[in-house]
Parts: C-alpha cells; structure tokens; sequence
C-alpha cells in the first residue's frame, strides 16, 4: 500500500504547531497529498477548486454579521451586561451551566440554529459571562477576562454536540444509520439517538462541574 | 423555487460592499480578499474547477503573507453606546433573535404543515434559506427602528469580518481539503493501519481502538463526519459487531460521539474552536480549545465505557 498521502496529514499537524497562517498550511496539504497520491498538480487544484466552490454554504452565515454589527453600534453588548447586572444571585457559573443545559435541551429538539458563535456568543453569551464574573469577583485581569469568554464559547460547543444528536432527523444520525444499512445493518433514526442520551448527561454532569470549579478557581484568583 | 444560488447572490453582494469599502479605506489586502471572494460566490457556479482552483490559490497568498488587516470604521463611543442601551431597553435583543427564530419556525412550519408541498425551497436546503430570509428581515426591522447611517450595517458588517480575518474561509477551505484527502485514499490507508494493531480476542481494547481511531481521526480532519465511514468500516462493523457480536445501534451512535471529542480537541475544526477566538478578540487562538480539554478528555473515557456496556453487557 502507499502510505505517501499521509504526508499531507503530517504537514497539517506540523504547520498547526508552527503557527503558520491555517489557509497556506491546509492548501499545502492538500497539493502534497494530491501529488503523493498520484495526481496531476493541475487535476488537484482543479479537485480543489471544484470542493470549495461546492462548499460555498459553509461561507454564507456570515451575511448575518451587518445585523450584530448594526445591533452592536446601538449597545446590544452594553444591554446583555445591563441585564446580569440587574439579576441578583447571578454568577457566572449559574448563568453558563444555565446556559449549556438550555443549547443542549435546545438542540435535541432539533433548534440547534438558535445559539451559535456569531449570532449568540459574542452579542450575548460571552458579555453576559464577564459582567457576572466581574460582578460577583470584582476586576478581572485581560487573561481571566478572555478565559470567561473562551469558556463561554466552550460551553456553546459541549451543548451543541452532545445535545443535536438526540433529535433524530440529524445530518450525523442519517449518516450512522447510512453506513450501518449499507453494511447490512438497518437501524431506525430513533434507535441511534436514544444512544445519544447517556453521553448527553455525561456531558452536562462534567461541564457543568467544569464550569463552577472555574468559578470557584476566579474567585480565588481575584483575593 | 429558492436555491442556494440565491444566498449566494446575496453573500457575494455583501463581500463585494466589504470590498468596495476597504478599496475606499486604502485596504488594498482586504479588497482584494473579500472581492476574490465576492467573484467566488457570484461567479462560482459558471467557473470552470482550474479558474476556481486558481481563485483559492490566490485567496491563500493573499491571507498567507498577511495581506489581511483589522479595520476600524467609524462607529459610535462606548459612551454612546451606553446611553443607547439605557434608551432602547431589552428590545434591542429582538432583532437579534428574528434570524434563529425565522430558520426553526420556518423549517418546522415548512416541514410539518402542507407548506413542504408548494416546493417554495430547495429540498432539503430549506434552514439555511430560511436563515438568510430572517437576516433579511432583521436587517429591515432594525434599519427602520434604529435610523441608522445607510451605509452603517455595511460599515459594521465590515468591522467584524475584518475582525475574524482569514478565519472566515477556514472552514469551507477544510471542507475542501477533505474532498482531495477522500480522493487520495487517506480514509482506507488509516482503516488498515487502525485495523492491524488490534490484538485478537479482546473486546475492550477493540472498542479503545475504535473509540480512539475515531477522536483521532476527526482531530485530524476536523470533521466527525470524514471519521465515521472510515472507522466504522475498518473497525466498527467487521470487528465489534460481526466478530464480537455488539449491538450496532450503540457503536454507531456512541462511536460518532467519541469523536465529537475530538472536534473539541482540534483547531481544524475551525468553525468550533479558531473563529469564535476571532470573534471574541482573544489573544490566543487556542483559548477555546484549552477550555475544552478538560470536558473532552474524561467524556471520551465515558463513551468508551458506554460502548462497552451498552453494546456487550446489556447486550448479551
């Protein structure tokens, strides 16, 4: 067997490490891995042109960024503080676990569109999870400020994943359950997503307990 | 009918305002980027694969020697911005809530009710059109509150974009790197390495295997997705379900949730883990991903002890 287009994984991991721009070392790989395997270097910039135009979808969210930045320049930010500030007992660890379980609840009904990173995390989330940890351990340093907001970005991503294969009519699901039956295995949707429940709660009980020792570890840190 | 072809008329339209706009601020790089990408949504579909090949290679350059700078167009002060959201109260969140709420109403309505048979939309495409209608209507809700400047969305629109950078493409160019690693073979080459190193007769190391190959896998391709056929064919079905008789229910659906741990783990999995530290300003770009580990990590170990016991255990 020829083990050669591997090299085109090895330069990922490689130039990950390095820090180069992602874009060069991700087109790189995928010109060394084409020639490796025996492609022609036009056939492959041909095959990599024809997947990136037909992955054009993946692009088009970002249309939504005139209605956050319009939102933003009349205090959308501003307000999401103003509303934690206003909330007695709110901390930041009560108002992310509250949130994890509300994606996760969410997804698995099948809403995994409401949330996000442009459209929920930066207006909403991770604001409202810096006034609330600025509020309960009073000024915080920029690296505490930025770990509040990455892990509010964190907590939109556990509740997605381990929340939207719950609900049946998943892209994920249909995949499984195509692999499966063209191995001879018919499954129904329902039986795969049942599956998704004991990982589900295994998810919330960690990141949730992740999330309070974090602000436990803050409120430490501010003393 | 509504296609994709018309978001992409629409997101071309907004990356050539972003252009032209950067082309007014003297931001060469920046034009150049967002126009390249402009021509890709606007034109891409009558291109032929090498002109659009050659239009990634030039998207590369152009981000890779860092052509691609922050821009500040004018915007309103903190201060002014405090005194809006005293002023404009809680409504300001409605706006922002239009677009999720168009795209699930709108996909329930239209999936559940006999609106699915007028074939308005594409089939299957009906979310994300549904998404770009609710950003439309947003968009037009919060000119006629607010009053703005006209070009303000496009200005802060561009504020942001700028903001994330490269990052914005990262993830449809890994899209597109997983579509020359399935033609090269990637996916049966690392099937028969996974596959040769399991010992015989032991079931929990063969579910370590898969689990691992699978978190492997998807750390690798950034996708869960690209995993699944991969381990499941070399691994999954031929050795846990055939030879050792688990229930395959459990291996496909816990298998694919190992390696969403994965995708926790991995900057390729750039929508999740590299653009919300753009979008957030951090100073790292693996913020996210440290805050994950500690979640991913011991859920793994959970999912290889559901395998274990929900396909062998209870199973037998």
């Amino acid at each position: 067997m020829n083990y050669w287009p591997l090299a085109g994984i090895a330069i990922v991991v490689v130039g990950f490490a390095l820090r180069f721009n992602p874009l060069l070392v991700v087109v790189s790989a995928a010109l060394v891995t084409g020639v490796l395997a025996g492609l022609d270097l036009l056939a492959v910039i041909e095959a990599l042109g024809k997947a990136f135009n037909d992955n054009r979808y993946i692009s088009v969210t970002w249309i939504i960024l005139p209605v956050i930045g319009l939102l933003e320049r009349y205090g959308l930010q501003q307000r999401a503080r103003a509303v934690i500030e206003g909330m007695r007992g709110a901390t930041m660890g009560k108002l992310l676990v509250a949130y994890l379980a509300f994606r996760q609840l969410a997804s698995a009904l099948g809403m995994k569109d409401i949330g996000g990173h442009p459209q929920a995390v930066r207006p909403l989330v991770a604001p409202m999870a810096e006034a609330a940890a600025v509020k309960t351990h009073g000024d915080l340093s920029d690296e505490a400020r930025d770990e509040v907001k990455a892990m509010a970005a964190a907590t939109d991503n556990v509740g997605l994943f381990f929340g939207e294969d719950i609900f049946f009519a998943i892209a994920s699901i249909l995949l499984i359950q195509g692999v499966m039956e063209s191995a001879g295995y018919p499954l129904s949707p329902l039986q795969l997503s049942l599956w998704a429940i004991p990982t589900a709660i295994c998810a919330f009980v960690i990141h949730a307990g992740r999330i309070l020792a974090f602000d436990r570890r803050l409120g430490r840190a501010a003393k | 009918m509504i296609t994709y072809e018309w978001l992409y008329v629409l997101a071309g339209a907004a990356f050539a305002v972003w252009a032209a706009l950067s082309l007014k601020d003297g931001r060469w790089g920046n034009a150049a980027f967002w126009g390249l990408l402009a021509a890709s949504f606007l034109l891409g579909s009558h291109l032929s694969d090498l002109a659009n090949g050659v239009l990634v290679l030039a998207l590369v350059a152009i981000a890779g020697f860092g052509g691609l700078k922050r821009s500040d167009p004018p915007t309103t002060t903190p201060a002014e911005r405090q005194a809006h959201a005293a002023r404009l109260g809680n409504r300001l969140f409605l706006p922002a809530l239009v677009v999720p709420l168009t795209a699930v109403a709108g996909t329930l309505l239209y999936n559940y009710t006999p609106l699915g048979q007028t074939g308005l939309f594409e089939a299957r495409r009906e979310t994300l059109i549904l998404f770009g209608i609710g950003v439309l209507a947003a968009l037009a809700a919060a000119m006629a509150w607010l009053r703005p400047p006209l070009l303000a969305p496009a200005e802060e629109g561009r504020r942001l974009i700028d903001s994330i950078g490269w990052a914005a493409v990262l993830p449809q160019m890994l899209a597109a790197l997983g579509a020359v690693f399935a033609a090269a073979g990637v996916g049966e080459i690392i099937g028969g390495v996974a596959g040769g190193i399991i010992p015989e007769g032991s079931v929990f190391v063969t579910v370590v295997v898969y689990a691992a190959g699978m978190a492997l896998f998807t750390m690798i391709t950034g996708n869960a997705f690209a995993a699944f056929p991969v381990m499941a064919t070399a691994i999954g079905i031929p050795l846990l379900i055939q030879a050792d008789g688990g229930n395959p229910a459990v291996i496909g659906a816990v298998g694919m949730l190992a390696g969403f741990c994965g995708t926790l783990l991995t900057p390729m999995a750039a929508n999740f883990n590299i653009v919300p530290a753009a979008l957030l300003e951090l100073k790292d770009q693996n913020a996210v991903i440290r805050q994950q580990i500690g979640t991913a990590v011991p859920l793994w170990v959970c999912n290889v002890l559901i395998i274990y016991v929900g396909a062998f255990w209870l199973w037998h």
